[in-house]
Order: structure tokens, then sequence, then C-alpha cells
């Protein structure tokens, strides 16, 4: 038996701190350990995209991080994206525009886009289409997602306030 | 249940501290950096270290910076920092150009190259270019460091020059001197999107217009990362034809073993390594 | 947005909070006390005996409560359920099997044993420590070879892997063939692989049980389209009285037919909780879903067309052979015959049409309904017949298509096959998608482009398929589909229908057709499904069928509600009831808009009044159950553009138009989103997709590493036009969409791919080296 490890991590903006076992991935401790389920296990060999989180500001895939790797760091996860009862402007988008249909993609593909847009805030579809490469989605084609992205971004450059929460 | 088998974690504040838990550990460690080939061949317990040394967080050494005539690179560099590298675009713009192909945003914000270049993929993008760019790879043990040329650092498939207790920490890239110019091209499989072929060149004009000087490697078509001797050998001297280099390409994996999986054939294989070596050298051309 | 709008109108799904907030609970997100997990231990080779399985290791780790092998259930556990055995040798047992094999492992991925451990991570080390002691046999992986006499046999008993053989007198046809020779006409003739596809919905299957044995009660949750199917059979193969089991199927990540099944591991963490007595999770890793989860298409099929000079097809005869795998999942034996013959005359008017078929075992994972489920390869075969016909004859592919369509007055029409379509008219799709492509034009620039020497191809596919299954005496049990609905004292409405939506956004649709029938605001309707204690018997959600036969049930059951309350309306009015409308959430006597009661006023009365008229029951609430007399038949054109990179062989969509018609849309949105997802499935197999094994009989394709997908920069923006031609088969005039797009899409895909390198035919998937070798004659 291995030694477990005490590690710290704010999530969504509180602070925890738990032992864990060395092998235990982000994406266990996130739904586990704090039963945070939005975020998603698809395909264990980082091609969906289904459990994208930002990682100390960085969209990352948690299923290939070690919850160990995050000590001492900051995630966000769908959970935390838009304050307590509202929505955030992507997510306002992809309900919009029909981006989602099965949704089990949508977390990921949403905080895939929180990157993207935080990155490019007023992107062309060509880039949209590229900066979702590293997302599977089964259901939708992509079209709607693509709107809903536009959608999004139309909605922060307009919106005075988009919600951004602590820790990020 | 893909999880990684039980190890015990060691997480490493400085790069001497690494070297000790290396060294006590020996084979029974594996280095861990960014984790995006190492996580996955334990996920599915094609590796299953007992120790886990992780030296993700030594921020030192994780830098671009320009020296006197070499741009310098730390091995726990990301690719989105290279990718978004000015000093790199400049320089070298193969490098953020193939960098920019690899995985997707979330695997560049985690993949180092140190990591990448250490795991010596055959079927990765930069191993090749690190070859083709004829990078100094600084390395770190027990008795110091030195400095490994690209070109004896990839030894076989998944096995480099870096002894078990060593560890990569810088990439020196000597700066071009004269009219350079440098590409990446690849041809991509659909499903991992790893490499079928790709091609890294940097070729360097005389003043007669000429090619003076060619350093092709080729990535994900053969079955260690190589520099391609008679592509650049049918190059240099030469006044840089369409013809010339048509056949020049045609010799890209000449006498190599080939990778051969459902995503290519070893014929298909070798005719696109050759279509993204022209790809590639005609990029290069166009950026002198 | 006015209340009589509310259907065919683009409505925003109200699923979609619960889903973009990650609020939404699928199978894994469950979590119960006291809950162990369970891994399975899968066979590493394709066809093998077992000698031994030594378990000891695995038991005596650490954390691990059991372990269990065939010999553990057998006697406990029944067979998996098959939905309509065939005879001969299936109803005599072929193809059946236990949860866990015994003796013989068929397929890469057959399941061997279980593991129940405190958690998912010891769980999977056990599974290291179990020794199976395997011989390796010889293995069957080519359908036609596993057709032969000398190839390996799955199941030795029955001397052969050739389980149903349909082969009629083809006396007819030949004569009509040799006829059409004789006049002079054209023959033509193809091979065509179908090939097996891995149906990957984003979540992979997952099952939690629950038993408490003071009641023998069993409550399984599953990643399911068929709650109560599986409800059912999963009493049958435990032993267990169909009301000691509870179904209950939560959020579901995707299924296309997959989860349209009932597996091993549902009975199996379902035997262990029974033994356990604690809840037992399994979530299916992704290598798993790839290997053991049903695969679907995989046909190889053989075509001869006859045709007149002028490009009037006379004749088309078939033969489908259908790898069915190694097992029997719940409709592997039937997908072809029931499937795929009765499509094979597509959209045309062909007065002769012959099909054989075999049904074949390999050592491969049983297939089975994958989106479209037969349809596909029936309507890939007829569109690649047209295109090569009309490549023999020189002529344009949508001139023989409209030279050859079903005509508009026709309907209902009984084609050659026997299937009896409702209403279609197809020229006016095909128009409509030329006139978006601009056609004319396309061809023109596709000379040039030649000229130029750029491999530029159009393709054209239109297609029909048979949705909304199924019709009263045609399948092997009732396909009806049912809908409870209360109208509560509040004037709220509650929906709790059979059928078990997982993407399609039915909560929606249902809201709005009960919301439009009521004349109230579709946000006071709420819709429950997937839970068998709370929901009538219902058939499930597959097939297309949802809207047009589960919808028709809300349908109707909204206006038996509709009646009642007039009734009661009536009486507090002081009306005839037939005098009675209801509009604006008002009831009204006609012609005297100053007589109404409120829509809330009548629900309050009707489910509190002690005072309701005579013969009146208190209460608001029925059930309907709706079994359709005949099948929908939706249809459409797709028009694909590619251009194909001469040195690479790698092919790229430039434009796509697709023209579809599926009836009324009672939500333009969620067509639309039907279709594109459709469209990047069907543009899947055409172009990326292939479950591959080696000779050896090992999964290739294990991972996502190697199965390929589309992925978002390689598709183009979809363009969508559409035709509405009614169907008076069910009352809301709906024929169904979930299917069209991946049945329309694949042969446009393959057909410009095939007129991009200027051949007849290329087999999918049409990935990049196989048309660098035709480019460069390799």
């Amino acid at each position: 038996m291995t030694t477990k490890r005490s590690i710290t991590v704010t999530v969504n903006g509180q602070q925890h701190q738990t032992e864990v076992e060395p092998r235990m991935l982000l994406v266990h401790y996130l739904r586990e350990v704090l039963d945070l389920t939005g975020t998603h296990i698809g395909c264990n060999t980082s091609q969906c995209g289904a459990c994208v989180v930002m990682l100390n500001g960085e969209a990352i895939k948690s299923c290939t991080v070690l919850a160990v790797q995050a000590d001492g760091g900051e995630v966000l996860t769908i959970e935390g994206l838009a304050p307590e009862g509202g929505l955030h402007p992507i997510q306002e988008g992809f309900w919009e525009k029909h981006g989602l249909q099965c949704g089990f993609c949508t977390p990921g593909m949403i905080m895939a886009s929180y990157q993207l847009l935080k990155n490019n805030p007023h992107p062309t579809e060509t880039e949209i289409r590229r900066g979702l490469e590293g997302n599977i989605c089964r259901c939708t084609g992509y079209q709607n997602i693509v709107k809903a992205v536009q959608d999004a971004s139309e909605r922060m450059s307009t919106s005075a306030e988009t919600p951004v929460p602590a820790g990020d | 249940m893909s999880v990684p088998a039980a190890f015990d974690y060691h997480p490493a504040t400085s790069v001497d501290e690494a070297i000790a838990l290396l060294q006590q550990y020996g084979d029974e460690a594996k280095l861990l950096a960014g984790g995006h080939s190492l996580i996955p061949a334990m996920k599915l317990r094609l590796s299953q270290p007992e120790h886990l040394i992780d030296i993700g967080k030594i921020s030192s050494l994780s830098y671009i910076r320009e020296e006197q005539d070499h741009i310098v690179i730390g091995g726990l560099t990301t690719y989105v920092q290279i990718e978004q590298s000015d000093l790199l675009r400049k320089h070298f713009p193969l490098l953020p150009e193939a960098t920019s192909m690899v995985g997707d945003q979330q695997v560049r914000n985690r993949g180092t190259i140190g990591g990448s270049i250490a795991h010596s993929d055959p079927a990765a993008d930069l191993p090749g270019v690190v070859l083709a760019l004829k990078a100094e790879i600084v390395v770190q043990g027990p008795q110091g460091k030195r400095t490994i040329p690209a070109d004896d650092f990839f030894v076989d498939t998944f096995t480099t020059a870096l002894a078990p207790d060593e560890i990569l920490i810088e990439f020196r890239l000597p700066k071009a001197t004269g009219s350079t110019g440098s590409a990446y091209d690849k041809l991509a499989n659909k499903a991992s999107h790893y490499a079928i072929a790709g091609c890294a060149a940097v070729i360097t004009r005389g003043q007669d217009g000429s090619c003076s000087a060619a350093s092709i490697a080729i990535t994900g078509a053969t079955v260690r990362t190589i520099r391609a001797r008679a592509v650049e050998n049918a190059l240099v001297g030469k006044q840089l034809s369409e013809t010339v280099i048509a056949e020049a390409v045609s010799h890209a994996t000449d006498g190599e073993d080939m990778i051969v999986d459902i995503h290519g054939s070893e014929e298909y294989r070798r005719k696109m390594a050759a279509v993204v070596a022209r790809r590639a050298i005609m990029r290069a051309l166009e950026r002198i | 947005m006015g209340i009589a709008a509310m259907l065919g109108t683009p409505v925003k799904r109200r699923e979609d909070p619960r889903l973009i907030t990650g609020q939404a609970t699928y199978v894994d997100d469950i979590k119960l006390l006291g809950m162990l997990h369970m891994t399975v231990l899968r066979s590493p080779y394709g066809h093998a005996r077992i000698n031994t399985i030594n378990t000891d290791a695995a038991r005596q780790l650490p954390g691990v409560v059991a372990v269990y092998t065939a010999q553990d259930i057998k006697g406990t556990v029944g067979n998996i359920p098959v939905a309509a055995p065939l005879p001969p040798h299936i109803t005599s047992g072929m193809g059946r099997r236990l949860p866990l094999a015994e003796e013989k492992v068929r397929f890469y991925g057959d399941p061997v044993a279980i593991v129940i451990a405190e958690n998912r991570y010891i769980a999977r080390d056990a599974l290291d420590l179990i020794d199976v002691d395997y011989e390796p046999l010889p293995v069957a992986i080519d359908v036609e070879k596993a057709m032969q006499p000398d190839s390996p046999i799955l199941y030795e008993e029955f001397k052969t892997n050739v389980a149903t053989s349909m082969h009629p007198s083809s006396e007819q046809i030949d004569k009509i063939f040799a006829d059409t020779v004789a006049n002079g006409g054209v023959i033509v003739k193809e091979r065509f692989v179908n090939q097996r596809l891995a149906p990957s919905p984003m979540e992979t299957r997952g099952v939690v049980a629950e038993y408490r044995k003071s009641d023998k009660a069993l409550s399984l949750w599953s990643s399911s389209q068929i709650p109560h199917l599986l409800r059912n059979y999963l009493a049958i193969q435990l032993g267990l009285e169909q009301n000691q089991v509870r179904v209950i199927v939560p959020e579901v990540g995707g299924g296309f037919g997959c989860k349209l099944n009932i597996y091993p591991e549902e009975a199996l963490a379902s035997f262990a909780a029974m033994k356990t007595g604690r809840p037992v999770k399994w979530i299916e890793d992704r290598d798993e879903n790839l290997a053991a989860t049903i695969h679907g298409r995989d046909q190889v099929n053989y075509l001869e067309a006859a045709a007149t000079r002028d490009g009037k097809v006379v004749g088309l005869k078939f033969h489908v052979i259908s790898d069915m795998g190694s097992y029997l999942q719940f409709f592997t034996d039937v997908i072809a015959i029931a499937f795929t013959l009765p499509m094979l005359s597509g959209c045309y008017d062909i007065p002769n049409i012959y099909s054989s078929c075999d049904t074949v075992f390999t050592n491969k994972a049983p297939t089975d309904a994958y989106r479209g489920a037969g349809r596909p390869e029936a309507t890939y075969m007829v569109e690649r017949a047209m295109d090569v016909i009309a490549n023999e004859l020189k002529r344009d592919p949508a001139e023989i298509r409209l030279l050859n369509f079903v005509q508009p007055e026709q309907f209902p029409h009984t084609m050659a096959t026997g299937a009896l379509y409702d209403s279609g008219n197809y020229g006016a799709a095909l128009e409509k998608a030329l006139d978006i492509i601009a056609y004319d034009k396309l061809r023109e620039e596709q000379k040039q482009k030649r000229a130029q020497g750029k491999l530029m191809g159009i393709g054209i596919s239109s297609y029909v398929e048979m949705c909304g299954i199924g019709p009263k005496g045609t399948t092997p049990f009732g396909l009806y589909e049912s809908a409870r609905v209360r109208i509560e004292q509040s004037g709220t409405v509650i929906v709790y229908t059979g059928t078990s939506p997982h993407g399609q956004g039915e909560e929606t649709t249902f809201a709005q057709i009960v919301g439009n029938a009521l004349s109230i605001p579709q946000e006071k309707v709420l819709v429950l499904h997937g839970d068998t204690d709370s929901t009538p018997e219902g058939r499930g959600t597959y097939g297309s069928r949802t809207t047009s036969v589960g919808g028709s049930a809300v349908f109707q059951a909204t206006e038996r509600l509709k009646e009642k309350m007039k009734t009661i309306a009536a009486s507090m009015l002081e009306a005839s009831a037939s005098d009675i409308e209801l509009e604006d959430e008002k009831f009204t006597v006609a012609g005297s808009p100053q007589k109404s009661v409120p829509f809330k006023k009548v629900a309050a009365a009707a489910n509190t009044s002690n005072t309701l008229p005579p013969g009146i029951e208190p209460g608001l609430e029925t059930t309907v159950f709706f079994e359709p007399e005949a099948c929908t038949f939706p249809f459409g054109t797709h028009i694909c553009v590619v251009e194909v990179d001469q040195d690479t062989g790698e092919p790229e969509i430039t434009r796509y138009v697709a023209v579809d018609d599926c009836g009324k849309q009672l939500n333009p949105l969620i067509v639309a989103g039907q279709v594109h997802g459709g469209i990047a499935q069907g543009v899947g197999q055409a172009m990326y997709e292939e479950v591959v094994y080696n000779e050896d009989g090992q999964l290739l394709t294990s991972t996502f590493m190697d199965y390929a997908m589309p992925i978002a920069p390689e598709l183009p923006h979809f363009e969508l036009g559409h035709t509405v031609t009614p169907t008076n088969v069910n009352p809301l005039g709906v024929k169904g969409v979930g299917e069209a797009g991946t049945i329309g899409s694949t042969p446009a895909v393959a057909a410009a791919i095939a007129d991009a390198l200027g051949v007849a035919h290329i087999d999918m998937p049409l990935k990049s080296e196989k048309l660098w070798r035709i480019i460069h004659k390799q």
C-alpha cells in the first residue's frame, strides 16, 4: 500500500484539504471526493475532452492529471463557472443555440470554450472549430456549438459584467 | 477501469532533489513532468513505476530566453508557451508551428518539451524539430551537467542517451546564420492526430541562391526519429528547383524501418514522408 | 410567442439548464451508502477454450469483496435476452449466452469474471490477479470465410456459422435481367462492404444495482434506451417478479442504438448486489465500450441492377450478408432481415426487387442497432446502385434519380419489397437541394477545377427510411408507446411517458404538444420518463419513433382530458359540451365570448369539486397506449461536395446541403440539431470510422487513439433546407428525424469522393491512403 498524501486544492473558490492516494486522478478527486460530478469521463486517453476543467487558469484534461499534481492549485469546474443560480454567457449561448443534445460532452465543451474565449474574445468560425479540436461531441455535429460560442462571444463583449468567479 | 497501479509520489522542488530521488529509487522510479505521455501509459498499465518523481513544479526549468548565439528553452516549458513565443516565432518559426500541431489546446497547456523529448515517441512532433534545429540538449545528473547534441540523443524507439539518473533540463538552439527558413508539415491520422508522417525542415541559402545547408528530420513515419541525411545531401549545393526538391525528398525514409499500423502502410508512410518533406521545404524557402 | 404558435416553433430546450450547469445526474454520478464497485475481466482472445480460472489471489486482495465466474452464476442468472429468435438455429439456442463466458470465449472482450470491491481502483487492481488458463482456438473473422465449410466454428453443435439463410428462387428476377439485356438494357454489378462501426456515445454504459433482501426489491439504475424492456427481461433473468424490479434510467449521455439492449453487466451487477447485500456500481471504460458494447452495420452486400438504356431501373437483385459477431444481443439476428430488406427499393418505383440474406456468426463483438439499424445499409446500396447505373449510362445522377422516383400521386404506395410507404414527394426534396447548392453552376465549377487538375466531386443521396415502429401485427411483440397525463388542480400538468429520451429533447417537444393542445404555456407541463415504477409500460426511444409514436400517445391522452374538461366546463357554464371551445387558457361557449371559465378553474373543479356533473369521475388523469397502424417514411436529399488532395489522398468536405422531410416539424430547432448530428455520424462512417480486428481476432481499435470520429475542424457548415409532407399514420402528422441525417449522408459523401476520383465505387471508410492508392493507381 502506498503512502497517502495530503493535498490542498482550491476548487471553485473553496479550499479543500484532503488525503489522497497518489494515483488518484484529478477527475476522480473532483467527482468522488468533492462530489462535483459535472465533470465527466468520456475516453480515458485524453481524446474526448469530457473531463476538461481549468487548472491554474488553463484548460486541462483532468483524466490525465493526478490529483497530487493539482496540490496548491486552483481549479474551476462547470459548477463554479457562474454564480449560484446564474448562467455564464457561454452557458447561455449553449442553451440559446441548442449547442447540446445528450449533454455529456457539454461541461467539457463549455470549459474548453471558456479558455478559447479567454485567449481570443472574438474568434472566427475556423478559430472556434480549431479551438475545440480536443473535444468530441457525438450528438450535435458541432454546428450549434460553433453558434453557441459565437453567441457567447457577442454576449461577453456587450455585457459589462461577465461573471468570473473568484480564484480565476 | 483505466487507472494507474499504485505508486509512491515524490514531489521535487529542485533539480538536485529530483536527481537524489532518482539515485535513491533507481529503476523503480519515473520522472513526471506534464504527464501527458506517462499518465496515459500508466492508466493502461503499460507503465507501472513504483515511484513517481514529480518535477512539474520546478518553475526554474520553465523559460524561453535569448543568449548571444542561442535561444534556450527550459525543459519544463509547455507547448503552449512555445507556441505563443514571439522570440521563437522570429528565430525558429517551425518550432511554434510544430507545437501548434501537437494534440489539442488542453494537451498543449500541460505537455512539456522536455517530457516529449525524453519520452522519444517516434510519432511525436517535437523530437524531429529538435533534431532539425540541431539543438544541444543539456542534461543534469549526479556528476553535474553535460550537453548532448540532438543527433546523438535519439537512440531508438522510446530510447534516448539520457542516463537513468539524469534529468533533461535545457535545449540550446543555435541561432541561424545567413538566410535561413524553417517549417514543419504533418499529415495527421484522424484518431489520435499523431503524424502518419511529419517533417521538420531548416534550409539555409547561400549568397548565390543555392542551398548552403539543410537539416531535415522525419517524424511519425519511421520507427525512430531520424535526420533524413539523403535528402539533406541531395539539397545542399543545389539551386532548389521543384525538380531538385522532388528528387531529394524521394529519399526521405531510405533505409529506415517504418511504422506500420491501421493508419498507414509502410508504402504510404514512405510516400507521405516525401510529400510532407516537400511541403516543409517549400514553406521553409518561402520564409527565408 | 402566442400559445397557438407553440407547435412548430423553435422553443429552447427545457432539459438544458441542468445539463449546462453540471447538475444533471448520469449513472456514474449516483453514490449510494455502502456502494461497491464492479470491474469485468474480459477475454484477450477472439476465440479460446477456458481450461481453468483461478481467482484466489484476487479474492485475497484487501478491499475485494467477491469474485464471480460463470460457475457462480450458472443456474441463478439467465441468458442474455433476444427479442426475436429466428429459426432454424437461433430458436435452438445458437448464439445464446450466459452473462459470463462458460467453457469458451468467442470474442475479444467477452466477459469472463467480475470483481466486486470497495472502490474502483482496487476492483481494477484485482483484475490483474485473476489467472485464466486459455487454450486459443482458430478464429472466424472474415464473414465470407466464416460461411465456408472449413471455417472455425463458434457453436460446434450446429456445425456451421450461418444462423439463417434465406435464398428464395431467383428465377423471375433472372428472367427480367435476361430480358433487359435482350432489349438492349444494361446490367451493373457491385460488391459493397458496409463496415463495422462503434456507436461510441460519449457516455459509456453504466449500472448501479441495489437490492433489499427483506422484500426482494431490486432497483437498477442503467444508462439505457429501454427501461421497461430491461426491467421485464431482467426480472426473468434473475427469477424475480416483474414488480420486484424497478429500473431507473437517469440522464443518458447518448445511445445511438447501443443502449437498446440488455447487456451482461446489468444482470451481473444485480446478481452481485443480491449476493453481497450492498449496492454495486459498474461503469464501463472506453476500451470496454469499444470492445464489448454492440457494434453497428457490418454487412457485405452484392448488387446487380438492370436498367433500360434510357435509365429506367427495372430490377434490383441483392444478396445481404449480415455479420452478427459472436453472440446474439437484443435485435442482432433481425437487423438485416427486418430493416435492410424492406428498404431495398429506396425512393424508387422499381417493379422487381429480389433479395437473399445470410446471417453469420464470427469471432467479433455482437452487432445490433446503431443509428439507422439496417436502413443505412439499404440506402447505401440503393443509392450507390443509382450512381453506378448513372455512371454506366453516362447520365447525371440527379437525372437518373428523378426518372425513377415514386411520384407524389402514387402514395400510399406498396413497394416491390412489400413495404407500404405512407407519403412522399421525393422530386421536390431533390429539386430543392439542387437549387440550394446551385447544381448546374457547381458542375461547371467542377469542370474548371478538373481542368486545373483538382479532384473535386459532387455526390447526391436521395433517401427514404422507415420509422415509427412498429405497426400492429408485424413485430415480435407490441411496439406501442404510452403516456399518462395528469392535470393537477393548480392547472399544471405532469406527463409520464413510456419512452426514454436521452438527448432528443422530448421533454420539450412533449411539453409543446400538451401546451398546444390545452392552450396553456408549455412551461406549465412537466415531462417525466425513465422510471418503471411511475411511468406506464413503454418500449423506449429508438428508431426515430419517440415523437411519432410516443408523442401521439401524449397527444391523445391530452385530448381525452381536454374533452373531459370541456364537459366539466360546460356544466360550470351551463352550456352544452359540444359548444365549448378552449383557447388562451379559457373554456368559452362558442358564440358567447363573455361566457368563459379559466382553464385553471376547471382543473381545480375536476380535482377538488364534490359537485361534478353526473357520470363524471373526479380527477384529471388518463393513460393512452398508442399503437401505430403503419410505419412512417421520412425522406430527403443530401448533396455533398468534396475535394481530394492529389498528393495525400485526404478528402475534405467543402459544402454540404441537406433537405429533409420529416413531416410536420414540432420544434425546428431540435429537428435541425438531429439532422446536424446525424450528418456528422454519417460522415463518420463514410470517411473516418471502422472497427478493425486483426486476423487473430485482436481488436485494433480499442481506444479513441485508434477509432477515429470527426472533430469540429473537420466538418463543414451544413446548409439545411426542408420540405413538409405530412403523414396520416399518426395524429401529429410527424414522421421522425433521429436517423435521417445518418442515413442520408453516408451515400452522399461516398458518391462525392467516388466522383472526385472518377470511379464508380470505393468501399468505406474513405481514408486518405485508400484514395491515394486509387489516385496513384498503387
